[in-house]
């Protein structure tokens, strides 16, 4: 059968490649990934421009059939982690050639919770469009989200809870951030399988994400509105 | 007590409601292992117990649902899996025991929280030695049942089934249909059907529990009903959706929302059927009344089900959505790709 004919993706022209790419991606196939990244980087492309055209377009395209209910977290895990291995070719290449970033996100699992599959996702994901991810990892107190938000100055705080016993927690981050006068200071996102869009603005959260996707559009939608605003203010 | 036994007397069985929810209500904070109360806070554990065999519940869990290693590693109590379970089964029996009437003693075993191989960490043989830890401690505390619950990956499901095995101890197993009517590691309703029909040993029952909403959870009930008219289905749905009020988790859904959902579930087929995260004593006590005082008739349509009881959270799907067409595949002879 044609379709199973193998392909020699470096004889493949740019326009045939990256839609290949994004189709290696969707079936989460790393070797063909970083074959791809490595191609276009050789044949002059910029790292930044690899990414995006690259990676991150066939990323969107899992978040739509993941959103959608098409993709289940097997399969999105498995194109994650093609991404990951295409990214860790482009990662110190972006930072030579001074990229523009996304912006900056400080995530972890509340504490009590060890589910971080979810969390995972939304990280790799952040990373693939162009964010900068510090991940706090599971079971974080509220010291820990205090001390990233020092140290790290992210544009957002993310917040995951899988569990009925801990979601009520990350109030208990809001609450401690509007105390100490800095909620303003970041965008808060939060996500998990018991929430929901109402529980999320009754807990003082900016945003609740469905999905690792939505995630990723909710973020980019609040950096726009935050350099609109900064261009106002300029 | 025998389930199968007091299902075949009885023909339908209240279970009991929310264990978290219900113990916050007592205390419990954000971010604590309900599994430490066992030893911690018995009578309130036993409170909890009792409150849902007073509200008309003849079937009821153990707080053991995260006693399995993995999970209580957060709260450095990971060497104490088999007590924890232990315990939370002889508070129970006590309660079951002490009862007016018959009383099932299920023993709560959730989900690790850890992804399985090869994506993730967790092997077979470890998963099953987690599971079997904990329900050797369910069976030495007195549990008449094990109860595996809101599972969403097929793997951790047949781990569990095999340590109910190995402790010779009859199960049931609940599913969490909580994306786009599938769990999230895509399970569908019809392929849980399929597990339970092939387990060895066979569950006494199975269903779906927890979830997004409880118009999700019995569509995925009318599922399983009609693919598997014999064995005995469960339901244990949530109270409707969080939300957060005076400072507290509240779950919208009010006891007449669940007293309706009580009869379409048995209508639908399902034989136990009690509440998940967010049904409070309240909620069981209208939930029995119902049972006791409504006629069994037809399976609902979703549209019923939508009107009474609320939307579902996805668009239900007409022919099914399908992954995308490759243009072409590479090396597809040599790899496995998708499912």
């Amino acid at each position: 059968m044609n379709e199973y004919d193998d392909l020699i993706l470096s004889e493949l022209p740019n326009e045939e490649l990256v839609p290949q790419m994004h189709d290696d991606l969707y079936d989460g196939l790393d070797e063909e990934v970083v074959e791809g990244v490595n191609i276009l980087l050789e044949r002059g492309w910029l790292p930044y421009r690899v990414l995006t055209e690259a990676l991150v377009e066939g990323m969107r395209i899992v978040g739509i059939d993941f959103r959608d209910g098409i993709l289940f977290v097997p399969e999105v895990l498995m194109s994650a982690n093609a991404m990951k291995a295409g990214m860790k070719i482009l990662k110190p290449l972006l930072v030579e050639t001074g990229a523009p970033r996304m912006g900056k996100m400080v995530i972890g699992t509340v504490k009590g919770d060890i589910h971080d599959i979810g969390k995972n996702l939304v990280s790799m994901m952040m990373e693939g469009a162009g964010f900068e991810v510090v991940d706090l990892g599971i079971n974080n107190p509220v010291e820990n989200y205090l001390e990233a938000i020092e140290t790290e100055d992210p544009d957002i705080l993310g917040m995951s809870a899988l569990l009925t016993t801990t979601m009520p927690y990350m109030k208990v981050v809001i609450d401690r951030l509007k105390e100490l006068g800095i909620r303003d200071k970041v965008i808060v996102l939060v996500g998990g399988a018991p929430l929901n869009e109402e529980f999320a603005r009754a807990i003082g959260a900016d945003s609740y994400c469905r999905d690792a996707a939505v995630a990723v559009e909710t973020a980019k939608e609040y950096m726009a509105r935050k350099h609109n605003q900064m261009a106002v203010a300029g | 007590m025998d389930l199968a036994a007091l299902l075949e007397r009885q023909g339908w069985i209240l279970a009991d409601g929310a264990t978290a929810t219900n113990l916050f209500n007592e205390g419990l904070e954000a971010g604590e292992a309900p599994e430490l109360w066992n030893t911690e806070q018995p009578t309130r554990v036993t409170k909890l117990y009792t409150d849902a065999v007073n509200a008309g519940a003849q079937l009821f869990l153990t707080n053991s649902f995260g006693s399995n290693r993995a999970r209580l590693k957060l709260h450095d109590a990971s060497h104490r899996s088999h007590e924890l379970s232990r315990v939370a089964a002889m508070l129970a029996r006590e309660v079951a025991d002490g009862s007016a009437s018959d009383c099932i003693v299920a023993g709560s075993m959730g989900p690790t929280g850890e992804l399985m191989a090869p994506m993730g960490d967790l092997t077979h043989s470890l998963a099953v030695e987690l599971f079997h830890e904990q329900a050797n401690g369910l069976a030495a505390g007195g549990v008449d049942v094990l109860w595996i619950e809101t599972m969403s990956a097929e793997e951790e499901f047949l781990a569990a089934v095999e340590a109910c095995r190995l402790v010779d101890i009859p199960w049931c197993g609940t599913m969490s249909f909580d994306t786009a009517g599938r769990t999230m590691m895509g399970i569908t309703p019809a392929r849980l059907v399929e597990l339970a029909s092939t387990a060895s040993p066979e569950p006494v029952a199975f269903g779906a529990n927890c979830g997004s909403g409880i118009s999700d959870l019995m569509n995925a009930l009318l599922e399983i009903c009609a693919r598997d008219p014999r064995r005995p289905v469960i339901a244990k749905g949530n109270a409707g959706i969080p939300t957060y009020v005076d400072g507290r988790i509240h779950y919208a859904g009010s006891p007449e929302v669940m007293a309706d959902y009580a009869e379409m579930a048995r209508n639908a087929g399902a034989s136990i059927i009690g509440g998940c995260c967010g049904t409070s004593p309240a909620h069981l006590a209208r939930m029995r009344e119902r049972l006791e005082t409504a006629t069994i008739g037809p399976p609902p349509e979703l549209d019923e089900i939508v009107l009474r009881l609320g939307p579902l959270s996805y668009a239900a799907q007409s022919g099914g959505a399908r992954r995308r067409t490759r243009r072409r595949r590479r090396r597809a002879s040599s790899r496995q790709t998708g499912r």
